[in-house]
């Protein structure tokens, strides 16, 4: 997915949360937004999955833009897969049926098909015993397990991922960032928010760092991580980084 | 104690004290008059039960509807619904059944009492459940309408697929409470000559000059529909509910 990202703004009320923001990566699978909290990474993701639109700007991924209509995010947003930080599962519904709704109501498929389809990711990610299971009865790792499946389960062409385990501890975070790091090895495109940064560094290809509103630098991981031309990114390590 | 005995034991003590105070007072029941015109009680039972139903059903959807309005992001729809909420909320139904059927029904050239009194009592009605489900809509949190909007539901499956079967488990109670003030409130219809059974019960006072055994079989008329409409809530609540979360 090469991503261009021109001008983007976003403004709510009189507070200026994307200032002219500029971002282009490479032809890469994995791209990882850190930065400082309040510094625009949210609004950024939101934007690039289609649940927002930019007061101005544009994004195009691959040479595609991304629209800016209504309708035309509509399809959008079912071509890609978002995770939010707090999971969204609809609690009203099990597990297996948070998963099956947007196949059956989205992508037409039959009930009978739908199950078909999510039963060999929910075995493979080990979820098949909770999957009739509400939200409510399964843990915080679970829940956002099942939330990715959800996201993926309409084979979507990449995934944004917006801080999925700042709502987890230690020991979920883990499985949680397993299961990320497994799909990137299956070949799954993705934009990731996270500040786990020992993680964003295994699994990026590119990372950008976000702050003020502006990408502050970007570029490969190991350049990024290591040994960053701009001081602001090597005192955010620093200060992060053991 | 098990809840249907303390139940049982509340009914008691309430019907030996209703009792005591009907013997105090001296009045002497004379059924015989009454018991001739059953058949009134029973034609304006009958009456007031489609009446309520109707506009029961007609009431939720236009709550429903209103509820919707109350939301929207256009000012005049927002407008209109807001202030058919308030003028129905802030004025007694008495004047709107009075004002629907001799000024507005009249105009339209609807003549049928029965038709305009289940239509006013249907909007009257509405105007709370209005309030009712536009409480039940916000209390749904954003994430749920960002997870429908991400999977690509568009805005009228997000309301029927994930938003109402979340707000419906919360205002299930309040719904309840409105529907059996909806039945008892169908009683103001007497004003209009339409045959339910508040009138039954006055025509048979009037006939008979059996005030209290008019008036008994009307509560009692009542309680028929409104208990079970209780019971029913709470069994309904009951299988919609889930755990937030």
């Amino acid at each position: 997915m090469e991503l261009v990202v021109k001008g983007l703004t976003q403004a709510f009320g009189t507070t200026t949360v994307l200032d002219r923001l500029d971002l282009t990566t490479g032809d890469i699978r994995a791209l990882v937004l850190v930065g400082p909290s309040g510094g625009g990474k949210t609004t950024l993701l939101r934007i690039l999955a289609g649940l927002d639109l930019a007061k101005e700007g544009s994004v195009s991924f691959a040479g595609v833009p991304v629209p800016r209509d209504e309708p035309g995010l509509l399809a959008y947003r079912r071509k890609v897969g978002t995770v939010f930080q707090a999971y969204n599962l609809f609690p009203h519904l099990s597990a297996l049926d948070n998963l099956t709704l947007p196949l059956v109501h989205v992508h037409g498929l039959s009930p009978a098909a739908a199950r078909k389809r999510v039963a060999e990711p929910l075995e493979r990610f080990k979820l098949a015993e909770h999957a009739h299971k509400r939200p409510a009865q399964l843990s915080g790792g679970q829940k956002q397990r099942i939330a990715i499946l959800r996201a993926l389960a309409s084979q979507p062409e990449r995934l944004f991922l917006d801080e999925p385990t700042s709502a987890l501890d230690p020991e979920m975070t883990a499985e949680v960032l397993e299961m990320i790091g497994e799909l990137k090895e299956i070949g799954t495109r993705f934009v990731l928010v996270t500040h786990e940064m020992g993680f964003a560094r295994r699994v990026a290809d590119e990372v950008a760092f976000v702050g003020g509103g502006k990408v502050v630098a970007s570029g490969p991981a190991a350049t990024m991580f290591e040994h960053c031309p701009e001081p602001r990114v090597r005192e955010f390590f620093a200060r992060i980084l053991p | 104690m098990s809840r249907a005995l303390a139940h049982t034991l509340v009914v008691a003590i309430l019907a030996a004290l209703l009792t005591v105070a009907f013997w105090r007072s001296g009045y002497e029941f004379q059924w015989e008059g009454v018991w001739a015109y059953r058949q009134k009680f029973v034609t304006g039972w009958l009456t007031t039960v489609a009446m309520s139903l109707f506009s029961l059903v007609l009431s939720a959807l236009v709550g429903l509807v209103t509820a919707v309005g109350l939301r929207s992001r256009w000012p005049l729809v927002e407008a209109a619904a807001r202030v058919y909420v308030e003028l129905i909320r802030g004025t007694p139904l008495l004047v709107q059944l009075l004002i629907g059927f001799y000024v507005v029904a009249n105009a339209v050239g609807l003549e049928d009492r029965y038709v305009v009194g289940s239509l006013v009592l249907a909007l009257f009605s509405g105007a709370y459940m209005a309030e009712i489900f536009r409480g039940g809509l916000a209390a749904i949190p954003a994430g749920q309408r960002d997870a429908a909007r991400a999977i690509g539901l568009t805005p009228w499956q997000s309301l029927r697929l994930v938003i109402l079967p979340q707000a419906i488990r919360l205002v299930l109670p309040a719904v309840a409470g409105q529907l059996v003030s909806l039945i008892k409130d169908s009683s103001l219809l007497s004003v209009i000559a339409v045959s339910e059974l508040t009138l039954a019960a006055q025509e048979v006072n009037s006939f008979t000059y059996s005030t209290l055994e008019s008036y008994l079989p009307l509560a009692a008329g009542y309680l028929l529909l409104t208990l079970p409409l209780s019971a029913l809530s709470r069994w309904l609540e009951r299988h919609f509910a889930y755990e937030a979360g």
